[in-house]
């Protein structure tokens, strides 16, 4: 220990969490967010350490299994994505009020960009509308530092701590100073008080009371105190930055020369922004540029419209991650230096796509093929990539498939022909957030199709295990959940279970699930066979089915548009489909898809 | 610490290739030689066969990604990467690119088939560590201009053994791959 090590972001917030005694940490996998509690749990092992990590069912789960651990006296944290941080919203919300004992973190991961999100949501905000500390990092070094303020912030005022680390942030290594771990010797001890941990409305308003109390306080931490980067630099203008912002800003300034001109203060708590520094910068300088992502949090703060320049009054993006060059262009604004205007064509790169052999692929083809017309509910997960074969027409949030679906059967119940309506969803999202949907469509007896999408794993997010795998964070050995008793003890009548590879068979089943759906009532299809990333046995390793492309191929392209698989590429100069070996997976599914059936088992 | 050594490099291909493996190979070495480093990589739903990027900066800078026209050198997995990523390269930057014949640049480029390497070396999957070892081979002309990477060939062995450390026969075949890539001569 006590050297420097390459570590992505968000190994390097495991660390630190493990370096200061984190005792219990729970996490549901979201990108950027799930490389901590892996990270964790791999070093906690590697050191037998005493700590319980663990993937749980969602957020909200996570989340109240890691605030219990604090109430009991222990150092823990939950980590997530910003979406997910709203299923978890709940708990944070009141936990806010009742407060914490052992240091309680909330780590939540944002994605400006969005690069692998449905939103570009500022958890700082968040953090905000509960009432808690939030520190923003700009870097994995940073972050890991962190770690430590959080938690001491956390027990000197009782409170929830968040961290909101960027994709940048996350995802980006850098070479980062490790140290030894903390002590685990904490005992748990739990000591009753129904008036904080149970409070009744009348205790909440004192609880919100001194609250208010311990953010004053915190507004005036000296370890969070905005730091001015830059000592000798004097100026009538200075610039505010947080997060990656602040590490751009500084190499920018730097290359423009700037650096000993404009004042730069990096703000390392955002919420709540300390009061002598609002009122010393409003005092201090005539023009005050803030940087930062992905809302104005700082801004809103400084609440001064005259000196202000920000995302309020649009000179700063307020969609959008703020690239370096996109700062080099503000500073120059700011400063009044002359600045090409960098123009960047940004190429359109490839779009993703499921993997060729994906079994999603297969399902989602009987799945158009059983109902051609049909209304396609889907899901958050790699499935998502179904819209490229027209089988998804709708993505909200994670369940929504299930609950859209239903939406969609209420809506179109009086018409005179009801469109099929079939959802899709993973099996990780089902366990997740579609159980309480399913268990509605059963008591309003709606008429739709769900195919669970069951490959074993939670693969969009680099395969974490799912209640169904029975194994844990650290591959230990855990129970799991049958599926197929899941949903029929959610009351559905039709469940049957297929191999989506078995084209024909599958086909025939959607097709009798379909037809069921539009008669009687909810009918599921459990769709299983393993993601092909990961597998390690060698029997989840199928015998190899090599194809080849027969001279009946007339390049129509029926199979690029409608099976999209990579490994089926179209040779231009001899206007036919044909099969790139490096891709190909061997799952044979191909060979039922073509209408002339040109592709052929070798 | 340090050194003088200032250098920014991007490396793109598909989801797949092992673009993440060889950015982690250069940090690693990075590291061992006492420079500071920085990368910023494309995780999730992008790596579905979509396009993967990846920055790599050794030496004095604070922010993990690299502006337009700043890049010293692209190692680029599919030849199309080179129209999409070429705004981040400096007028005098080099490309390594894995393709069968050299691209018209503007730059200094060069090429090399990987895809076909690889397959012949009975390791497709290696296409990655094929073109890694091809521009470290250019890295010998290197004197005191912008011409290859900022580490050598000896290095990168190094980290190799050191990633792979109780996989023998990964290890073999990864140094195999790395050793088919520098002895090609370049087109």
């Amino acid at each position: 220990m006590g050297r420097k090590k390459l570590m992505l972001g968000n190994e390097a917030i495991a660390q630190g969490l493990l370096e200061n005694g984190c005792a219990i940490a729970t996490s549901y996998p979201g990108t950027p967010a799930s490389e901590i509690l892996a990270s964790l749990a791999r070093i906690k092992e590697m050191n037998s350490l005493p700590v319980h990590s663990q993937w749980a069912v969602n957020e909200k789960v996570a989340f109240e299994i890691a605030y219990a651990g604090c109430m009991a006296g222990l150092r823990t944290a939950v980590s997530m994505k910003q979406v997910g941080l709203n299923v978890a919203s709940d708990p944070l919300m009141s936990a806010a009020y009742m407060g914490a004992k052992g240091g309680f973190i909330v780590i939540s991961a944002d994605d400006p960009g969005p690069h692998s999100s449905q939103t570009e949501q500022d958890s700082r905000l968040m953090a905000m509308m509960a009432k808690i500390p939030v520190l923003d990092p700009d870097s994995p070094a940073q972050a890991k530092e962190m770690i430590s303020i959080a938690y001491e912030l956390s027990e000197t005022f009782e409170i929830p701590v968040m961290l909101r680390p960027t994709t940048r942030v996350c995802h980006s290594r850098q070479d980062v100073q490790t140290k030894s771990f903390g002590s685990f010797e904490r005992k748990a001890d739990f000591k009753k008080d129904p008036a904080r941990w149970a409070a009744t409305p009348k205790f909440r308003f004192k609880l919100h009371t001194e609250l208010e109390k311990k953010l004053e306080k915190i507004a005036a931490f000296k370890k969070t105190t905005p730091v001015k980067l830059n000592k000798k630099a004097v100026s009538r203008k200075a610039v505010i930055v947080s997060g990656v912002a602040a590490a751009h800003s500084r190499e920018i300034m730097n290359a423009l020369g700037l650096w000993d001109k404009i004042p730069v203060f990096q703000v390392i708590q955002p919420y709540p922004l300390h009061r002598n520094f609002i009122s010393s910068v409003c005092k201090g300088y005539d023009e005050i540029l803030v940087i930062e992502e992905t809302m104005p949090v700082i801004e809103m703060q400084i609440a001064d419209s005259t000196r202000v320049r920000g995302k309020l009054n649009g000179f700063v993006s307020s969609v959008g991650e703020i690239l370096p060059e996109a700062i080099e262009q503000m500073l120059c604004d700011f400063a009044g230096l002359k600045a090409d205007k960098i123009t960047v064509q940004s190429q359109p790169g490839r779009r993703p796509t499921l993997c060729a052999g994906c079994p999603h692929r297969a399902s989602f083809f009987a799945i158009k093929k059983a109902a051609p017309k049909g209304i396609y509910t889907s899901d958050i997960g790699c499935y998502t990539l179904g819209l490229n074969l027209g089988a998804v027409d709708t993505v909200l949030c994670m369940g929504a498939a299930i609950s859209q679906a239903e939406g969609f059967y209420h809506a179109f119940k009086n018409e005179g022909k009801r469109p099929d309506i079939v959802a899709t969803i993973g099996d990780s999202t089902f366990f997740h957030a579609g159980i309480p949907a399913l268990i509605d469509t059963v008591v309003q007896n709606v008429h739709f199709t769900l195919v669970i999408l069951d490959n074993r794993t939670t693969a969009m997010t680099g395969n974490q295990p799912t209640p169904a795998s029975g194994f844990g964070a650290s591959g230990e050995t855990l129970e799991s959940v049958d599926i197929q008793a899941l949903v029929k003890g959610c009351g559905v009548k039709f469940c049957k279970t297929g191999d989506p590879y078995k084209s024909k068979e599958f086909i025939r089943l959607v097709k009798e699930a379909v037809l069921y759906a539009r008669d009687k009532g909810p009918a599921v299809v459990i769709a299983r066979h393993p993601c092909l990333i990961g597998r390690k046995s060698k029997e989840e390793k199928a015998k190899k089915i090599f194809v080849e492309i027969t001279d009946a191929c007339e390049g129509c392209e029926y199979c690029i548009r409608h099976f999209e698989c990579p490994a089926i590429i179209f040779d231009n100069d001899k206007k036919r489909a044909d099969i790139d070996p490096l891709l190909c997976s061997g799952c044979g599914v191909c060979v039922h898809v073509c209408p002339k059936k040109a592709i052929v088992m070798k | 610490m340090g050194k003088s050594i200032n250098q920014q490099i991007v490396i793109s291909g598909v989801g797949g290739q092992g673009v993440l493996f060889i950015t982690r190979l250069l940090a690693e070495a990075a590291i061992m030689n006492g420079c500071q480093v920085f990368t910023s990589e494309t995780h999730g739903m992008a790596q579905r066969g979509g396009t993967v990027l990846s920055h790599i900066k050794v030496g004095d800078f604070s922010s993990p990604l690299i502006r337009p026209f700043q890049a010293d050198g692209l190692i680029a997995l599919k030849p199309e990467n080179i129209q999409q990523h070429s705004s981040f390269l400096k007028k005098k930057a080099w490309i390594f690119v894995n393709s069968g014949k050299k691209p018209d640049t503007g730059f200094d480029a060069h090429a090399i088939d990987a895809d076909a390497l690889s397959l012949k070396a009975g390791n497709p999957k290696a296409v990655n560590l094929v073109l890694l070892g091809f521009a470290l081979k250019r890295e010998k002309a290197r004197q005191g201009k912008n011409k290859g990477l900022f580490c050598t060939f000896e290095d990168i062995k190094r980290v190799l053994a050191v990633q792979l450390k109780g996989n023998k026969k990964m290890l073999d075949a990864s140094v195999r791959a790395l050793e088919t890539g520098y002895r090609v001569s370049a087109k």
